[in-house]
């Protein structure tokens, strides 16, 4: 089923502009790449591997179905440099401070930024850091299934560095960690921030990972691959934000695999950039494993907010909730497409999907898809999809009790949105996008 | 209770109203005083909540003529919630449930946004939660409706006890309530109308728009017209609602129609 509403025609290649050579665009982009340094010596292989890659392939264009409803050629009018890294201060980032968070690594527009980082004290089962950190270099990187799409082999050909999250066997770190990636846009620049998250049997930690812009007017493009393991009986709570500048790109994967008994809860919140493409991608690996997908977009003005998420059981008792939410002013865009694999082996499958949108203007505009494709015969699967606006009833109700408009029109996207807001376990991340969420309906 | 010298809370005058372009009001004028009670019968789809919306402002009702004064101002030109404000209450004949907004959040939105416009205080979190608790005791209402969703699952009774709990934090000086009966049950009635009386005082009055006698036994009419077609038809004492309820509506129609040739 897919749900459109729009009273604007589809997504088309932007009209008048000069064609440009996708291919070969592209493979330019991997000329941007830096140098690696000792700490990021053994990647070689992996990226001469993903290069390789690259080369063969074509920045997507909407004729390919992935892509339909997300028309990249805003990208394509960008002549990206490289990063040239911009020290920056404390002081820049302190709004993005979380007080409930005390673990934070900071990354500048992909490189570790220690001297604002502040890791605090960490036993040796904790290890956060960058790649210098682990002396024997990362097994698990560059190698989750879907490594080879097109966005992600970019990242791989051209990361120098990455961030490490690395909590041991039996470990339940109780104080959440927080990963902020800086951007700070000066000019057109594109980074390839990249991050490895291992979660060992039986360990248990919150993570809070955030995409931040410095003021600035740059066209800076983010292309980001976060790697999520977990162990069997690991539990992982992670909170992604995105909230990058007006003017930026960002095109991000995580990608999570799930050994037996495991439980991953995503709680993903998308508001910033001009265009943004998150692919959230679950392997359950192992039997008995569960997943809870929460999230929340909200999109304004002429933003495009894409989710493509994919839940893929292989064995049996798998478990699995999603719910997406998205609301759209103005002439925005929301897109979801929520692919759930259920082959023959995933008995006994428990899965439900739920997308449910909000427009708040009549030229704001929902594409939204659920694919389900199930073979095993003995699974409870549901899915859902629905297309709102604001009841002018329910507006109107809670006027004649002395409420404005505009507290009650809060009120009631703050009701729709709630279910994800909840979920959001900092008390600061939750009241920063209420905050966000009245900014949205009432631009003062 | 009629005093001569009361101040005029209410006052209609030739009212004409339609929707999507059809009359629905038709020259209908009104007083309320302070201190009154008035009453509103007639039959089905004559106007009466339509009468009372327009009241409250809703934005699908487009007045076409005359005028409507509440406490000295023209209240056809204030937004719904400035006359919330003002002190106009409207129980609605069907409350709206609203999934998602807690009702104690709704209720402490509402009780603040007056407390403001008085300028006074904002009461937080615990000092309300107090007040209100004080009020659920008025209605009988179990603590546990205040943390549901506002109306959402509630029956048609609760959805009305509801609609008079706000009625009892806000204290308005107009309470227009839309068959507050319809879906009790006779205890409840009777409970609900005690509520009712407990909050009316010699400053405000109350509108009752009913079917039935078996309301007005416990909330005595000063006043009860009788409306059809978008017109107040008639208007007499407590006893032409059991007059009323006796012959029906059509002896009204026809002494009128007598009169008028
Ligand atoms: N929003 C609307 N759109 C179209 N017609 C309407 C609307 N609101 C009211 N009407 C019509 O106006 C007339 C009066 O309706 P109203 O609800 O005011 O009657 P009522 O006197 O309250 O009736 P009841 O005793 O059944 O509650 C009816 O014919 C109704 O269908
Ligand atoms: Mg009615």
């Amino acid at each position: 089923m897919s749900i459109q509403v729009s009273m604007v025609p589809d997504a088309t290649e932007t009209v008048n502009a000069p064609r440009v050579d996708r291919a070969a665009y592209l493979s330019r982009l991997v000329q941007l790449r830096g140098e690696l340094d000792a700490a990021g010596s053994g990647l070689k292989d992996l990226r001469d591997r993903a290069t390789a890659l690259v080369q063969e392939r074509a920045m997507p264009s909407t004729r390919a179905e992935e892509w339909r409803f997300t028309d990249l050629s805003p990208l394509l009018q960008e002549s990206f440099q490289p990063v040239v890294p911009q020290p920056i201060t404390a002081e820049a980032i302190i709004p993005f401070g979380l007080t409930d968070a005390p673990h934070r690594l900071v990354f500048v527009d992909g490189v570790y930024a220690p001297s604002l980082s502040t890791l605090g004290d960490l036993p040796p089962e904790v290890q956060l850091g960058n790649l210098s950190r682990v002396p024997g270099g990362i097994p698990h990187i560059g190698q989750h299934q879907g490594a080879e799409e097109t966005f992600t082999a970019l990242n791989t050909a051209c990361m120098t560095d990455a961030a490490v999250i690395w909590v041991a066997q039996g470990q339940e770190w109780r104080t959440p960690i927080h990963l902020l990636v800086v951007t700070t846009t000066g000019a057109a620049t594109l980074s390839h921030p990249r991050c490895v998250v291992i979660a060992e049997a039986g360990s248990q930690f919150t993570l809070i990972e955030e995409f931040v812009s410095l003021e600035g007017g740059g066209a800076a493009w983010v292309n980001r691959v976060t790697e999520i393991k977990l162990g069997a009986g690991a539990t992982v709570n992670h909170t992604r934000v995105q909230r990058q500048g007006a003017h930026t790109f960002h095109i991000g994967k995580t990608a999570v695999s799930q050994a037996r008994d495991s439980r991953y809860v995503a709680t993903v919140l998308n508001w910033g950039a001009h265009l943004a493409r998150h692919h959230l991608e679950i392997y359950q690996t192992g039997a008995q494993t569960a997943t809870i997908l929460n999230g929340l977009t909200l999109l304004q003005g002429e933003q495009l907010g894409d989710t493509h998420s994919l839940i893929a059981f292989t064995q049996p008792y798998g478990m699995a909730n999603q719910v997406q939410k998205c609301i759209v002013g103005d002439r925005a865009h929301a897109v979801f497409n929520g692919k759930i694999w259920v082959p023959q082996a995933a008995q006994l499958t428990n899965a439900s999907q739920l997308s449910r949108n909000l427009l708040l203007s009549p030229r704001a505009r929902v594409d939204t898809k659920p694919q389900l494709e199930i073979t095993a015969d003995n699974v409870k699967c549901s899915h859902g999809a629905t297309v709102s606006q604001l009841e002018e009833d329910e507006v109107f109700y809670l006027q004649s009790r002395g409420i404005s408009a505009e507290m009650a029109r809060q009120l009631l996207t703050f009701a729709f949105a709630a279910e994800v807001v909840d979920a959001i376990p900092l008390p600061t991340l939750r009241d920063r996008i209420r905050s966000e969420l009245s900014l949205r309906l009432n631009p003062a | 209770m009629i005093r001569d010298n009361s101040d005029v809370i209410l006052a209609i005058q030739d009212l004409t109203a339609e929707v999507d372009g059809s009359p629905i009001l038709k020259g209908l004028t009104l007083e309320i005083k302070a201190g009154e009670v008035h009453a509103i019968m007639g039959p089905n789809g004559s106007g009466k909540s339509t009468l009372s919306k327009i009241l409250a402002g809703h934005p699908a009702y487009t007045v076409t003529g005359g005028s409507v004064t509440f406490r000295g101002e023209n209240l056809l030109e204030l937004e719904p919630e400035a006359r919330a404000k003002a002190g106009l209450f409207l129980a609605f004949q069907y409350p709206l449930e609203i999934p998602g907004v807690s009702n104690l959040d709704f209720l402490r939105v509402a009780y603040n946004a007056k407390r403001k416009h008085e300028g006074l205080e904002e009461l937080d979190a615990f000092d309300f939660d107090e007040l209100v608790q004080s009020k659920l005791g008025l209605l009988q209402m179990d603590a546990s409706f205040l943390s549901r969703s506002v109306n959402e699952g509630f029956s048609g009774g609760e959805k009305k006890r509801n609609e008079i709990l706000q009625m009892a934090l806000l204290e308005p000086k107009l309470a227009i309530l839309d068959e507050i009966d319809s879906g009790l049950d006779i205890d409840a009635l009777k409970i609900v109308a005690n509520g009712v009386n407990e909050l009316t005082t010699p400053d405000n009055a109350v509108l009752a728009i009913t079917h039935y006698q078996r309301l007005l036994n416990y909330i005595t009419p000063d006043y009860v017209h009788v409306m059809e077609d978008g017109r107040i038809l008639t208007t007499g004492g407590k006893e032409l609602a059991l007059e009323l309820e006796a012959r029906g509506y059509s002896w009204v129609r026809e002494e009128e129609e007598a009169i008028a040739r």
